[in-house]
């Protein structure tokens, strides 16, 4: 990013390529027929192919880990912000339960009641947790701490061992309740005069 | 990760130090605490708002009041001025010019600052966010160190020689990039408004915020620099049975979502500058990906990766979160586009009219699905609406200025304005919103319009509920 090596880059492009596109009309956005990266295979990107698919689970590594595993990792690693057994910490809320609020005006957002696939808990955790050390978990340690999210969902039992097959075969309770955006929804209607009051 | 387990307690300090965050019984407080009850808060934003105002608006109106309106309307009397002496300023050298150095405001602005959220205090603030000061923006352009942010892990430091970007999944050619590659492409630049899709959350249905930063401030506006999406998708050869695209970043959250093809091919825009200079750290330094028209949340920041696929991954950000609660337990997703929306500036929440007299009702419109073709204003609280001047340029999807001239008579009044757009949209209001939407107890995508009462001692407040 230095300005020399820009500046460098710069008469190289001039020399190879911008004599091509000299004559273009200002506000050109076709692409130019050249390419400034590099090709990469698949095994060297892989540290950074973290996504999960979730509604197939395509993506999911091997692995597994128990509840049993998952409780001990919380207490170390996630109490402190979520509190004693993910029931709400000092920056952080519940994160069980909440089934039932759906169809109220005060919704719960928890991983139970809030993801359709269960693989989205594996993804967010691996992506972005523990807060303070993101992206340093083994997935053994991702699937424990998703097993006992989930168990304290009531969605696997106390002496599950969760892989990717198990994860993909967690049915969550609120698997059809996303609609896809069916906007404008509002019908507005531009009154000048004698309106109804806001 | 870590050799010694420490004590609980010691731990808990630990999270807390490295989190910056209050104590759990000061964010208690800091909860419940009501904005500007506190007389520090008062001091450091509404009251300073007075300041600025006294400046640039209410000297204005006395101007008008002195000059323009004593031709016959409401009026106040031709105050004598004092005498002018020769200020210090005038009589002495200036401060001398510095070798090398970034400009700041003046001294005098240093009130003007983007805030955190006084309403929802969240326990600790790198997943957080704060807010433009839109009722002392100039123009139509956000200064870069006043655009507003969101981060959900703080904010990345990232070496711009070290920072790679991939594009793979679903293309003939996985490829990787480097800012020296990313900025040799010849670059477009456009002039575009972003809005986080939970503008407005605090105040949907009850009065919470006191001023228009905290209820309309996560909107800001600039000029994008960078370049097409589509290029580097071309470049590395789309699977014709691709329709989808995930943008990931490269900060502590890998934030990442889902992009459907149509829009990664379209307008959909790599940038790496904003507002003439390269982009801030809070705002996605070196690159970040910019989706016009759609909520600011798709726009990721500190982008490292871009994979092709033929359907969308349903993350926590596209199901848990950035979803919109709807009737019977259902949640509208991917609703990306921020319809047309706008609000009042000056005069508002917080602020102050200095007497009866012309004031001009200054405010900023804007659609995601195109350009502003109108803005309405009603001062008697929606009963009669006029139509206001807007400002050139007027931009798609951009912001634009609206001005409406008004001699207020001194009486309790009710302000607002509704924009339209050039898909013939017109700006709801919240009772046309909660139609078909729920009325949860938080919202996202709320462009119903907003209120503000000015009471007969001129002094303006959030006017909803």
């Amino acid at each position: 990013m230095g300005s020399v090596k820009f500046l460098t880059g710069l008469v190289a492009a001039a020399g190879l390529a911008l004599a091509t596109f000299s004559g273009a009309m200002a506000g050109d956005t076709s692409r130019p027929d050249v390419s400034f990266g590099k090709t990469i295979s698949q095994s060297d990107l892989a540290a950074w192919d973290i996504d999960i698919s979730t509604s197939d689970g395509a993506g999911l590594p091997p692995g597994k880990g128990s509840v049993a595993e998952g409780k001990k990792l919380f207490a170390e690693l996630c109490e402190a912000c979520h509190g004693e057994g993910a029931k709400g910490g000092p920056q952080f809320g519940k994160m069980f339960g909440g089934f039932e609020s759906m169809k109220t005006s005060k919704r719960k957002l928890n991983p139970g009641s809030m993801y359709p696939y269960a693989p989205i808990l594996f993804d967010y955790t691996r992506r972005a947790m523990p807060m303070d050390a993101p992206q340093t978990l083994t997935n053994d340690q991702v699937y424990a701490l998703t097993a006992y999210i989930y168990n304290l969902n009531g969605l696997v039992a106390d002496n599950a061992v969760v892989d990717a097959k198990a994860l993909k075969a967690i049915k969550m309770p609120n698997r059809d309740a996303f609609i896809v955006d069916d906007r404008p929804d509002a019908s507005a209607v531009r009154c000048m005069r004698d309106c109804k009051p806001l | 990760m870590s050799q010694k387990t420490p004590s609980k307690s010691e731990y808990f300090r630990q999270i807390r130090d490295a989190l910056s965050g209050p104590t759990r019984e000061e964010a208690h407080a800091l909860s419940k605490q009501k904005p500007y009850k506190n007389e520090a808060r008062l001091k450091s934003d509404v009251a300073e708002i007075g300041q600025s105002s006294r400046r640039n608006f209410l000297t204005a109106a006395a101007a008008a009041a002195g000059g323009v309106l004593a031709a016959g309307t409401v009026g106040v009397k031709k105050a004598k001025a004092e005498k002018l002496e020769i200020p210090e300023w005038s009589k002495s050298m200036g401060r001398p010019i510095e070798p090398r150095v970034y400009g700041m405001p003046s001294r005098y602005e240093k009130h003007v600052t983007r805030n955190r959220t006084d309403v929802l205090v969240n326990k600790q603030n790198f997943s957080d966010w704060s807010m433009t000061p839109l009722q002392h923006q100039e123009g139509i352009i956000t200064p870069n160190g006043l655009i507003y942010e969101r981060h959900h892990a703080g904010i990345a430091d990232i070496d711009p020689d070290k920072h790679r970007l991939v594009v793979h999944g679903m293309v003939k050619r996985p490829m990787v990039y480097t800012m020296d590659g990313i900025t040799r492409y010849p670059s477009i630049s456009k002039f575009y408004f972003m809005e986080c899709s939970g503008n407005g959350l605090t105040d949907w249905l009850k009065a919470k915020s006191t001023t228009v930063q905290q209820t309309h401030g996560l909107l800001s506006c600039s000029q994008w620099t960078g370049i097409p999406v589509s290029w580097l998708l071309d470049e590395a050869g789309v699977d014709s049975k691709a329709k989808w695209v995930l943008f990931e970043g490269a900060d502590g959250s890998a934030h990442a979502r889902s992009i459907p093809i149509d829009m990664a091919m379209g307008d959909a825009m790599l940038v790496y500058g904003a507002g003439g200079e390269m982009l801030r750290p809070e705002n996605g330094y070196p690159l970040r990906l910019f989706i016009p028209g759609w909520e600011g949340n798709v726009c990721v920041k500190w982008l490292r990766r871009i994979k092709v696929s033929d359907k969308p991954w349903h993350l926590r950000s596209e199901t848990a979160r950035y979803t919109d609660p709807m009737p019977d337990g259902k949640w509208r997703q991917f609703s990306m586009t921020m319809e047309c929306k706008s609000v009042i500036t000056k005069p508002s929440g917080g602020m102050q009219l200095n007497g009866p007299g012309l004031y001009e009702i200054q405010g900023f419109a804007w659609s995601g699905n195109g350009t502003i073709t109108a803005v309405d204003v009603t001062t008697d609280g929606g009963k009669t609406w006029r139509t206001a001047d807007l400002e050139e340029p007027v931009l798609d999807r951009c912001l634009t200025r609206f001005r409406y001239r008004w001699n207020w008579d001194g009486g309790p009044a009710r302000i607002a304005s509704r924009a339209v757009d050039n898909t013939g949209y017109v700006q709801p209001t919240i009772e046309d919103l909660t139609k078909p939407r729920l009325i949860a107890g938080f919202v996202q995508h709320h462009n119903g319009i907003f209120p503000w009462n000015v009471s007969q001692k001129g002094e303006v407040v959030n006017g909803l509920g």
